[in-house]
């Protein structure tokens, strides 16, 4: 039975911050204005007992009730030739009947092999065997939790060899046969076409921009070796020009949609991340011409 | 083809046995290892950093090196099972008691155990709470043979070191270097969250130990309470129980 504590609060076309736990105490004293919020599901996979479930899943129902949250996911392992994990799927559709989030995205990766998870976002090969299993796990995983998931594009180091497609073939097959949305990562986009050597624009148009239900931006780290110069998407820095620079391509073919910003090594206080979310919105007004939904929270 | 392919995986990060892995990543071998090799630092890293997380007082005992090094064996010796890392550390504790390069720090282990109760403690669900008022209605006569359940965030940490003393030094704010007497006994350490949502955790005398225990493996009040006196014939009982209740350490029926 669905818990209705909560009223429907979905995710606005603006600027939010993805908030982690150093931030909470400051973001829920100061309430700064920002469109929405997301956090990490597996963050509040406390248990979930009838009488409450600790500090923690109180402070994240505490701002649910002051801004829309949207759910990312970051270990169900979409990629998993084993399946989804019953048990996990079970945790997080408990989270989600309990938090009722705006949006729930998960990744186009895998994380468990053989029972162990390696809590990274590891690369898949783009083949039909690949691609049926992935289609099998976001069906799975949308009747689980009674909803549509958002899958996000992966940032990667390994392209594998006798691919059958191209990453954002897979991706558009995927939509196309689970129904699922996307979450596009766009500083995912210009890491991996860097480490791989593809021009991300024909990406996008390749993507079928109506099913992106939301966008991420976040800071990456220059990799330089003798032997090559890699892009580390490691969340630990200001978004780069050349990221801004995709995002404000990205809006002008897909127009408004929600985007997120990305901090997660490295924090910084929470003034800068809700600078970098400013710039996310003067983009998003930039293209729209119009205000944005923003809730301003008193 | 897929399952292949992670298993081979998981054992090139896990094991540092690359071969199967970069047979199929194919390419430049000096490319392939070296892009294999990201995913296992992001791997062993971002776990040594969860456990650094749960585990903050050990890592100032030995430093972050030092941390960095035995956390990253501890995961590839035992990985997590789920994607669940609140839940991921339990084992840590154990982990360091046999932990060689740790052996002349021999109280490492049960410092441990105090931090994983104190997590335990902050994600235990939250329960209605035992009051005075509560037990003041229960009968004279009846009171022996009640039953008090724990509240689910109460923990218990014996130790033959003063693990609490040791706890306490190393917290951030404390920035002189203080000197623990190792050989001035053992502490038993109870933790529990208050109300407000705090974790607190207090030294109990044997006495107290005893009668948290008794209850905590679900012996009557007048079973607990001749344990208790037992084990500490001086016990202010009362005063005792009255600290327990007042901590929120009991839940209603």
């Amino acid at each position: 039975m669905a818990d209705l504590r909560f009223a429907p609060a979905p995710i606005p076309a603006s600027a939010g911050i993805g908030l982690r736990h150093a931030h909470v105490p400051d973001f829920l004293a100061e309430r700064p204005a920002a469109g929405w919020i997301e956090v990490h599901s597996e963050n509040y996979l406390v248990p979930l007992g009838p009488a409450g479930g600790g500090p923690r899943l109180q402070a994240l129902e505490t701002l649910r009730r002051d801004y829309p949250v949207s759910c990312h996911g970051v270990g169900l392992s979409l990629g998993s030739a084993d399946g989804l994990d019953p048990a996990h799927l079970r945790r997080l559709a408990d989270l989600y009947r309990r938090i009722q989030p705006g949006l729930v995205s998960e990744h186009l990766a895998w994380s468990v092999a053989d029972g162990t998870y390696l809590n990274d976002l590891l690369p898949l090969p783009y083949t039909e065997e690949a691609l049926q299993t992935v289609a099998r796990n976001v069906d799975r995983a949308q009747e689980a939790f009674g909803r549509q998931i958002l899958v996000e594009n992966p940032s990667s180091y390994i392209a594998f060899p006798g691919a059958d497609m191209p990453e954002w073939d897979f991706l558009a097959e995927l939509v196309r046969r689970t129904g699922c949305g996307l979450l596009l990562d766009v500083n995912n986009i210009h890491v991996s076409a860097h480490n791989h050597g593809f021009d991300p624009d024909p990406y996008l148009d390749a993507l079928p921009l109506d099913a992106v239900g939301e966008i991420h931006v976040a800071g990456h780290f220059i990799h330089e070796t003798p032997a090559e110069t890699l892009l580390i998407d490691d969340h630990g820095s200001p978004v780069s020009d050349a990221v801004w620079a995709l995002l404000a391509r990205t809006l002008a073919r897909a127009g408004r949609r929600p985007v997120l910003v990305e901090w997660d090594t490295e924090l910084p206080p929470l003034s800068v991340l809700m600078g970098e979310r400013e710039k996310a919105e003067s983009l998003l007004l930039a293209w729209s011409g119009t205000e944005p939904e923003t809730r301003h929270v008193a | 083809m897929l399952r292949e392919l992670q298993a081979a995986f998981r054992t090139g990060i896990l094991d540092d046995r690359p071969d199967a892995a970069l047979a199929l990543i194919g390419g430049a071998p000096d490319t392939a290892a070296r892009r294999l090799a990201l995913y296992r630092n992001n791997t062993l890293g971002s776990l040594a950093i969860a456990l650094a997380a749960a585990f903050p007082v050990v890592e100032r005992l030995v430093g972050p090196d030092f941390f960095r090094a035995a956390a990253r064996r501890f995961v590839a010796e035992a990985p997590p099972q789920a994607p669940q890392l609140l839940a991921y550390g339990g084992d840590f504790p154990a982990f360091l008691d046999g932990f060689q390069p740790a052996r002349s720090l021999p109280y490492l282990g049960d410092v441990a155990r105090l931090e994983w109760a104190r997590n335990e403690a902050w994600f235990a669900g939250e329960a209605a709470r035992l009051t005075a008022a509560d037990l003041a209605s229960v009968p004279p006569d009846r009171l022996a043979a009640r039953v008090l359940t724990l509240h689910p965030a109460v923990r218990l940490v014996a130790s033959t070191f003063p693990i609490d003393r040791i706890w306490r030094v190393n917290q951030p704010e404390h920035e002189t270097v203080a000197r623990v007497d190792l050989a001035a006994g053992g502490e038993t350490v109870l933790v529990y969250r208050a109300a407000g949502g705090a974790v607190v955790q207090e030294t109990l005398s044997p006495g107290g130990h005893a009668l948290v225990a008794a209850l905590a493996d679900g012996q009557t009040l007048g079973q607990a309470a001749e344990a208790a006196v037992m084990a500490e014939p001086g016990l202010d009982l009362q005063a005792r129980l009255a600290g327990l209740i007042a901590g929120g350490c009991f839940a209603a029926d």
